[in-house]
């Protein structure tokens, strides 16, 4: 792919984050699991890439592989680079990632319940970034996380900052996580599942609030879901993960109006619409194999209604089908 | 935080009452009449109805506890039955001895366990782990007072290099005292660091498997800040509570332990008098070191809501 290309609304994209033919397994008691195998993404300068897939398809584990978050052991990054500011941060020593994490790339979780530490306040939380990543003394950093408070719009700032986590409700956290993560107005932000725990009312506003502040910062968001409906509100591409691979990646249109993935088919099946009827609604057979026993050839081959000879013979390649938009399937046409 | 603190001290009080109840109580129960050890087998009927007289036995027991409740109040524990003294000099006077042995392998303890636990925690499953886990497994099958006989043995009999027994205090000599404090509070260290390593160890092994662990890591926290702080503050508060139950078995082992290296401290008090029947010095002393459990673990309760901020949220 060349450094630079055209997307459907005609502006020139420039990769801020490059993952290529990226590895990641756990060697467990049951034997090595493969959670992520050759996985390529891209994000571009200030675009919401989605990244969608069922649970355990490799999706959470990619994002903390290229912050290098993985518990090791018992999971080891087999091969891969991640190609970010002209570093593969795959090949950082530890005190250069460091620098990174939480610099110029964040992160933020699914459960704002249990993702902040309950012995500390949230102010002293939030100013600990600054005293790592900005070298603030002890005050300076915990008035600046007043302001960081104030920033993702919680009442009280002040106070707030001298709360405990248990001591607000997990809307309140989850925007004092994203007060974390953007502290240091990050280059990416990756953000897994940020709103799959809250209630829907806050979820939009997490949304939107997420929306805003990469507006105003500039930065590019990695959102990681499972929730096809916040992907089409508010990403510019998507890629679609299935048993740690890639199988469909495309704009938000190549997704939702002309996939070519029998799965990426599935997953928009399976999501209730207001305007067709229920009984139209279908989940997609079978359950998710075992990363250690999947089926040969194609790792979708087992679930697939489209499934041909070739399927369990080979596995598919990654091949382009049109401007941006890939898919890695042996269908030439979309037979639906 | 002070509301949690200072209910949390108002409960000692009823608990001091249940615990000097149950010590005279226990103490009534116990067979064995200590008039009849004091005088003797042969003494005439007439001696030991007097004996009893002065002693207050012939009283009912209500009244006894009565009297005895009102000049604990007024800090008055009693005389000795054999030497007349006042129970509570007898106890002061050999409490320092107790505490600084007792204190002594509390640090040691600590000093031994802490870092072992963390260390255990962080190389976890490695062979560093495993051995540390098994010094522990050893360590705490091994019985305090057969471990002060062989390090008696050791390091008095063949090294040469500390007093067999006795005492001096390191407030009349340091240096002397410090030999003698060696032996007898290392033989009671062992255990309790072997109690709390494991807790050290299996408390820090859960809380690195935190989400807030992943945040912390995530937003660029240098591993030694994650450990020593968002990790150990987790995690040390159920390892004080252990620290505060072992306070209690450490003053229970010093019993033996002052026996082994006869160390004329509370245990050797409580011993003597338990044999004599002395039950006005075994009232006091039980009293006395109950108290010391109950206010440690007051202090460890207060303590824990620093810990964990959670513990005293009020609603």
């Amino acid at each position: 792919m060349p450094d630079n290309f055209e997307n459907i609304s005609g502006k020139i994209r420039t990769p801020i984050l490059e993952v290529r033919d990226l590895s990641v397994s756990f060697h467990l008691l049951e034997g090595v699991i493969p959670a992520v195998a050759g996985v390529d993404m891209v994000l571009n300068q200030g675009e919401v890439l989605g990244v969608v897939g069922e649970s355990g398809c490799g999706k959470s584990v990619t994002a903390k592989s290229v912050l290098r978050i993985i518990p090791c052991p018992p999971g080891s990054i087999d091969s891969g680079t991640a190609m970010f500011e002209d570093r593969n941060l795959l090949e950082l020593t530890e005190a250069e990632m460091e620098g990174v994490r939480g610099n110029k790339i964040s992160m933020i979780f699914q459960e704002p319940m249990t993702s902040l530490n309950p012995a500390f306040t949230v102010g002293d939380q939030i100013a600990e970034v600054f005293r790592f990543h900005r070298g603030m003394k002890k005050r300076e950093a915990f008035e600046r996380a007043v302001e960081e408070l104030r920033r993702v719009e919680i009442p009280d700032p002040a106070k707030r900052a001298r709360s405990y986590p248990h001591q607000l409700s997990g809307g309140m956290r989850q925007r004092a996580m994203i007060a974390i993560a953007l502290a240091c107005r990050p280059r990416i932000l990756i953000a897994d599942e940020p709103t799959t725990a809250l209630d829907v009312t806050i979820q939009a506003q997490i949304l939107n609030l997420m929306g805003q502040l990469q507006t105003d910062i500039g930065m590019s968001i990695i959102l990681i879901t499972h929730n096809l409906g916040v992907v089409a509100s508010i990403a510019d591409r998507v890629v679609i993960m299935y048993a740690g691979r890639v199988v469909e990646e495309g704009t938000i249109d190549d997704i939702f109006a002309c996939h070519h993935h029998p799965y990426t088919h599935g997953l928009l099946r399976s999501v209730p619409r207001l305007d067709r009827p229920s009984e139209d609604l279908q989940e997609i057979k079978g359950i998710v194999p075992k990363l250690n026993d999947l089926p040969r050839g194609c790792a979708f081959s087992n679930r697939c209604d489209y499934v041909m000879e070739q399927c369990r013979q080979r596995e598919p390649v990654f091949k382009p089908i049109g401007s941006g938009h890939k898919s890695r399937c042996w269908l030439e046409n979309r037979p639906w | 935080m002070l509301k949690y603190t200072i209910r949390r001290l108002l409960t000692i009080i009823p608990v001091l009452w249940l615990v000097s109840a149950m010590v005279f109580v226990l103490i009534h129960l116990v067979p064995g009449d200590p008039v009849l050890v004091i005088l003797g087998a042969a003494a005439k009927p007439e001696q030991v109805e007097m004996m009893r007289q002065r002693l207050g036995l012939d009283q009912p027991i209500i009244i006894q506890y009565w009297d005895w409740m009102i000049a604990l109040l007024q800090g008055d524990l009693g005389a000795s039955i054999l030497s007349d003294e006042p129970v509570t000099r007898l106890i002061l006077e050999r409490m320092p001895i107790t505490i600084s042995v007792a204190a002594v392998a509390l640090f040691l303890s600590l000093a031994i366990s802490l870092p072992a636990g963390i260390i255990a925690a962080l190389r976890h499953n490695t062979y560093t782990d495993y051995f540390f886990m098994i010094l522990v497994i050893l360590a705490m099958s091994i019985p305090s007072f057969w471990l002060a006989l062989l390090l008696m043995m050791l390091f008095s009999f063949q090294l040469n290099l500390l007093p067999v027994m006795g005492w001096i205090s390191i407030f009349d000599n340091f240096w002397s005292g410090i030999q003698y404090l060696i032996l007898p509070s290392v033989s009671l260290a062992f255990i309790m660091a072997a109690i709390v390593s494991r807790m050290t160890r299996s408390s820090m092994l859960e809380v690195l498997r935190e989400d807030y662990i992943v945040t912390a890591l995530a937003k660029g926290t240098p591993k030694r800040f994650i450990v020593f702080k968002h990790a150990l503050k987790n995690a040390f508060a159920p390892v004080m509570t252990i620290i505060g139950f072992q306070i209690g078995f450490l003053l229970g082992g010093t019993v033996v332990i002052e026996d082994v290296y006869s160390i004329p401290g509370v245990g050797r008090l409580i011993l003597g008098a338990i044999a004599n029947r002395d039950y006005p010095v075994v009232q006091g002393c039980i009293l006395m070191v109950t108290s010391i459990v109950v206010f440690v673990n007051a202090a460890v309760d207060v303590a824990y809501a620093y810990f964990d901020p959670r513990v005293s949220f009020d609603k």
